[in-house]
């Protein structure tokens, strides 16, 4: 059994990306019952600086393929390159992250391989099915997050899933395979490249939720940006980070980058806290793996309150000057 | 520029679920949720009309749906369609995305001559945003995902800007191209009343028995339909059963209440969670 893992880089530290890591991760899982091989496959224009850490997560080998061109995201080309890349590595299982990256790309190979691709999956396992032997069971949201279903592709090889960033648990444990890192050979052809990139500007962005141990989140019930001070200042005095709802995005309160739910970031902090907000499927689907949920909500019957761990009712406009005033005391 | 398809999708309207969707035991009732042009094939239909504003071009929208799915079709018209298309057969019932884009490659392959499809990034009831590439794929265009902004257009080049998720890329290709198109694009235009006084008939060719069909045809009021006989297609490819993904178990998501601690909102209270948050949180405050 083999499981073959795409591997990217963020393009602007050159470091492995989080969810390549995370995946590795999850492959070891679901490998480590079956003896399964686990291969990463990368193509760019270099190698991430760290990639031997993918060894330390249950790699047992890296195969590369380096081009000048695949600094940028040329799509058609890439597809070329990675589809032989897994063709040669005849997988029983291919994991993706659902990056604007990943979601680019596997589409077009599994349309190639005229395979099944399940996106955005949240839990993956391998079970029996019928007279198929093992194969992989995809979980995934569905309906705006109102559903989860359980995909499955019985009679395709690979099965094709991807991953958000942030879903699967990075490990503690270390492991110490050896560095295999190989590179393929491919000759390549330049008609594949069809863009060209004019400008590349990396996002300075702000937001860290992974590294967070406390997000402090508004809603709609926040009211408006001038409120929205309110759960900035808290956040500040946590030494905490500031998340919002789809709803507080769409009002404009807060910038969409900090958006968390189905359609935003996924995190799971030590403390979340949730004011202003009901607790849509949609926003729930982001926040609910937090290890304590706090939620300050007027509406006693507000949805937040069924998965939260601590909860008050009440004006937050009130409340959290008065927090304020007792964390500045402690 | 000859001709760009859009492709578009009804969907259920899954963004705005009222408290009536809601069943008793906290799932939510599908079958009364209105179904909606997806939001970002509206952007995908704006986009291709600013770039038939600035250097003309035929717009042919692409839909495959039920028959119901000439509402979204009517409003493409509305906006400024050119041609809209239903591809509807019971033979495409059930497609995952696979076998969605082998026939909707199959209806742009059958209008010819295009330069240039656009899809909306996802749509809101699978969130998949696979069928776009997966289109690009079978028709053998270049592709660029989450346009976030068209740049420039002119009769041999387009450029838009692209959301990387890390970075922006400005990016510049030659036809064809397929673009799937997010809804920080532009914001689509209100339907036209003019073409609403004129179109607000349109439909489906049985809706016009005996002689009003005449008047429909001459009018231009009939909506075409493909289906499974009207383009070259493999059933095995179609449908159910050319879809390689299957559903295996559908679960509702409903709430789950677990051990809730409450506090009231006098000072005191809000002292002692203060304290309560402190006590958890003291290797975080150093």
């Amino acid at each position: 059994m083999k499981t073959v893992v795409f591997i990217e880089k963020n393009p602007v530290t050159g470091q492995l990306r989080d969810v390549s890591i995370e995946l590795t991760h999850k492959a070891y899982d679901l490998m480590k019952p079956f003896h399964g091989e686990i291969a990463g496959i990368f193509a760019g224009d270099e190698l991430p600086v760290n990639s031997e850490e993918l060894f330390h997560f249950g790699m047992n080998r890296l195969l590369t393929y380096s081009y000048p061109q695949f600094k940028h995201l040329h799509s058609i080309a890439y597809k070329h390159v990675i589809e032989a890349m897994i063709r040669r590595e005849d997988p029983d299982f291919v994991l993706f992250g659902a990056t604007h990256t990943g979601r680019d790309i596997a589409p077009l190979i599994a349309s190639s391989l005229k395979t099944g691709l399940t996106a955005d999956c949240t839990q993956l396992y391998i079970d029996d099915y019928k007279d198929k032997g093992k194969i992989l069971y995809q979980v995934r949201p569905a309906f705006g997050g109102n559903i989860l279903a359980t995909i499955i592709t019985p009679e395709h090889r690979p099965a094709m899933a991807t991953v958000r960033e942030g879903v699967m648990l990075r490990p503690e444990e270390r492991l110490s395979h050896p560095v295999r890192i190989e590179k393929f050979h491919l000759d390549f052809d330049e008609s594949w490249i069809k863009s060209e990139f004019l400008a590349v500007i990396p996002k300075v962005s702000k937001v860290n939720f992974n590294k967070a141990n406390i997000i402090v989140s508004g809603g709609a019930g926040v009211g408006s940006s001038e409120n929205f001070q309110l759960i900035r200042k808290l956040a500040g005095a946590l030494h905490a980070e500031v998340g919002a709802s789809r709803a507080a995005v769409d009002f404009g309160f807060i910038e969409k980058e900090r958006q968390i739910g189905q359609t935003g970031a996924i995190v799971r902090p030590k403390l979340y806290i949730a004011c202003g907000i009901s607790g849509s499927i949609q926003h729930r689907a982001g926040m609910e793996e937090s290890q304590k949920i706090l939620a300050i909500n007027k509406d006693p019957e507000a949805p937040i309150f069924g998965i939260a761990h601590m909860g008050i009712v009440g004006d937050l406009k009130e409340i959290i000057p008065v927090m304020l005033r007792y964390l500045k005391e402690e | 520029m000859k001709k760009i398809v859009v492709l578009a999708k009804q969907v259920p309207d899954t963004a705005n679920i009222s408290g009536d969707a809601m069943k008793e035991d906290g799932t939510v009732n599908r079958a009364i949720l209105p179904a909606v042009f997806n939001p970002e094939d509206l952007n995908a239909l704006e986009t291709a009309l600013e770039i038939r504003d600035k250097i003309g071009a035929e717009i042919y929208v692409l839909s495959m749906g039920p028959a119901k799915a000439v509402e979204i079709l009517k409003h493409a018209l509305y906006m400024g369609a050119d041609h809209v298309i239903l591809l509807s057969d019971r033979k495409f019932a059930g497609a995952d995305t696979l076998a969605t884009s082998y026939v909707l490659a199959r209806a742009i392959e059958k209008i010819g001559d295009v330069d240039l499809v656009i899809a909306g990034r996802q749509a809101i009831d699978g969130d998949t945003a696979q069928v776009g590439p997966q289109v690009a794929d079978k028709i053998g265009f270049n592709q660029i995902t989450y346009v976030s902004q068209l740049k420039e257009v002119d009769e041999e080049f387009i450029a838009v800007e692209r959301d990387g998720e890390l970075q922006t890329e400005i990016i510049r290709c030659a036809y064809p191209v397929l673009l799937t198109v997010m809804s920080l694009a532009n914001i689509p235009r209100y339907p036209n009343s003019r073409r609403m006084l004129r179109y607000f008939r349109a439909d489906l060719r049985e809706a016009f028995p005996g002689e009003m069909r005449e008047t429909a045809a001459q009018n231009d009021w009939i909506i075409p339909v493909w289906t499974f006989a009207d383009l070259d297609l493999e059933e095995r490819r179609c449908g159910l059963g050319g879809s390689p993904t299957k559903v295996h178990k559908i679960k509702s998501i409903t709430l789950t209440g677990g051990a809730l601690q409450m506090y009231g909102v006098g000072q005191s209270d809000i002292k002692q969670l203060v304290r309560d948050i402190m006590k958890d949180y003291a290797e975080v405050q150093q």
